[in-house]
């Protein structure tokens, strides 16, 4: 297939559809709507459920209904939804059935605004809903990536009866892009063997997320926690560049990876010895990588659209061993090649500390940009 | 003794769709008569082995225990979304949910009324209490003025508390909704009438002629503080008048089905 010019939120639709996506159910909230719509006409094409849903909440737990059937389902939405969405991914987690969303991350906190952000990275990846669980969360830089793993993520959430979140920033979501997008494959013929379906079969089946015994809930959250010690053995996924002779490593996901790329390139012309780390899962996080690095360069920086959620993710390998330096633009507002090439240059210029708190020299070097 | 060589005739069982088990209800609940009028209603039809539950939480969380069919149990209120999710992707399955009136019009009124209004084609069993059943007798939307609850202590006072909500009236005014029907479960002649609503709401689900949901007044005696007889006769003589029974809506496409 050629390549097309296509927008990421579109892009992400129809490589769904492609890969087998069975129902959708979403409500509109910007910068995601194009997703919806595209779907809202394509499904039905297809012969395909889409439902526009009466709120997030209702996404989600048509999404949950669906996913007890075994079929690919998603929902999508951006930041405040997805917040109302916290409630529905604890029960699809408590429940382990496989279900795919797409955050097309914007401004907050609260109504914030729709601009591209990186904000919901705790909200995402530490959690949000109640209990013992965790996303796989998947973070492209480009539309041909967010299409890649639009595809992965189907087969993660089968593979683990796991929720997939892809984490696309609004600026991929809003993005157009020359993509390709991978041809119509064949839907899943097998039903797993949990899913309700009727007891046709006379074996009766029951999903739920209670477990009023407390040993039995806590089997259930060993279960969880022991299938997330093998998708982070096997399933960490991560871009690296200029890593081999780097004295230093900018370490950025999505949209700020990317722009944080063009400023390493930059750098790389001015004789810089530095590269980047590129999280691609940003859960599970790709610890080993970083501690072989931590171990050979001298310092670390970390540039994100928000204000250092991921920072922290770094600094809990790192542990203080190497210096570790923040840059973030917050609250919508997209940081340029030229200011994370500054901070490169400021780097490798000043003497660096492993005392103190990252976030707080950034905050102090960006008392005159933003307050 | 002599034994006499009389031909039997079984008159009455438990229904296959009903599990033998005991349940976790309080004595002079209603919550077992209107499980097995569902299991009696969807023996008779021939749907056992094609219906999917979608249990709800409050009393009727582990509904899915004394069902011999495919259950999935939703979150507080989010029974009809859950439902929705189901129906759409298996279209030729009976899919009901099972949900009180804590569940149904209060935390999840936004579900009921966007399924209803969509006209999805879900059999909703609403059981109205008057209270938070599981939670020991709160408030709900459907506490009658002046009725006394855990956190109503000196009884709901309409001025601050607001006003009962009537469910059914309410969904009615829906295109979407098909059938919508009230009935008790405080006598005989009622629960045979609550058997037959029962009956013509999943017949609409499998003639596909919309939304159908069967609200059934029901005891709830240890958290009225009242022995089964007392709360039979408190529905009688306290929830009728609020909550009037009848067919609140039975569409043209209903009523031509002429069961």
């Amino acid at each position: 297939m050629a390549k097309e010019l296509i927008k990421g939120n579109t892009a992400v639709a129809e490589a769904a559809l492609r890969v087998g996506l069975e129902a959708y159910f979403g409500y509109p909230i910007t910068p995601q709507t194009e997703l919806l719509e595209h779907l809202s006409a394509r499904m039905p094409e297809l012969g395909r459920p889409f439902v526009q849903a009466e709120s997030e909440l209702g996404a989600i737990n048509m999404v949950y209904g669906a996913a007890c059937t075994g079929k690919r389902v998603m929902t999508s939405s951006s930041s405040p939804g997805v917040s109302l969405m916290m409630e529905g991914l604890s029960y699809i987690a408590g429940t382990e059935v496989p279900a795919v969303f797409v955050d097309v991350v914007r401004g907050g906190p609260g109504l914030g605004n729709i601009a591209p952000a990186q904000g919901d990275y705790n909200q995402i990846v530490h959690g949000g809903g109640h209990g013992d669980y965790h996303l796989i969360v998947l973070a492209p830089a480009s539309v041909q990536e967010a299409i890649d793993l639009t595809g992965l993520a189907f087969d993660l959430a089968d593979k683990y009866r796991s929720i997939v979140c892809i984490m696309l920033d609004g600026s991929l979501g809003q993005m157009m892009e020359p993509a390709e997008i991978p041809p119509m494959q064949p839907l899943k013929a097998e039903i797993p063997d949990w899913a309700v379906r009727g007891n046709s079969d006379g074996d009766r089946r029951i999903l739920t997320s209670i477990n009023l015994d407390p040993p039995a809930q806590e089997r259930m959250n060993y279960r969880l926690m022991t299938r997330w010690q093998e998708i982070e053995a096997n399933e960490v996924r991560f871009k690296s560049y200029y890593l081999d002779d780097a004295d230093f490593v900018v370490v950025g996901f999505g949209t700020a990876g990317r722009i944080a790329l063009s400023a390493v390139r930059a750098a790389r012309e001015k004789g810089i010895k530095i590269g980047l780390l590129r999280p691609i899962t940003v859960a599970p996080f790709p610890n080993e990588v970083l501690e072989e690095l931590t171990e050979k360069v001298k310092g670390f920086l970390v540039v994100e659209m928000n204000a250092g959620q991921m920072l922290e993710d770094v600094r809990l390998v790192v542990r203080g061993r190497k210096p570790v330096e923040f840059f973030g633009r917050m609250g919508g507002v997209v940081p340029f090649p030229d200011e994370v090439l500054t901070e490169i240059e400021r780097l490798v210029a000043v003497p660096l500390t492993t005392n103190g708190h990252p976030r707080d020299r950034w905050l102090a070097r960006m008392a005159d940009v933003i307050g | 003794m002599v034994m006499m060589d009389v031909p039997t005739r079984v008159v009455y069982s438990r229904p296959e769709a009903l599990d033998p088990r005991v349940t976790h209800y309080c004595p002079g609940c209603t919550h077992g008569i209107s499980h097995r009028l569902v299991a009696e209603v969807l023996e008779e039809m021939g749907e056992v082995e094609n219906t999917i539950g979608v249990a709800s939480v409050g009393c009727s969380v582990f509904a899915y225990n004394y069902f011999n069919i495919d259950f999935v149990e939703a979150a507080h209120g989010r029974a009809p979304a859950m439902a929705t999710g189901i129906k759409r992707v298996l279209p030729d399955r009976m899919v009901f949910t099972y949900q009180g009136d804590g569940d149904l019009a209060s935390i999840g009124m936004g579900e009921i009324v966007g399924a209803a209004s969509r006209g999805e084609l879900l059999t909703v069993v609403f059981i109205n209490n008057a209270n938070y059943g599981m939670t020991g007798g709160q408030m709900a939307p459907t506490t009658l003025p002046g009725q006394v609850t855990t956190s109503s202590p000196t009884g709901r006072d309409v001025k601050r508390q607001g006003y009962p909500i009537q469910t059914a009236e309410l969904l009615s005014t829906l295109d979407g909704a098909a059938y919508v029907v009230r009935r008790s479960l405080h006598n005989t002649r009622e629960v045979r009438r609550a058997k037959k609503a029962l009956r013509t709401a999943f017949e609409v689900q499998k003639h596909r002629l919309g939304f159908s949901l069967v609200e059934l007044l029901s005891t709830c005696p240890t958290n009225w503080g009242m022995s089964p007889v007392e709360a039979r006769d408190w529905v009688e003589e306290r929830m009728l008048t609020y909550y009037p029974l009848g067919d609140y809506k039975v569409s043209p496409a209903v009523a031509e089905l002429n069961l």
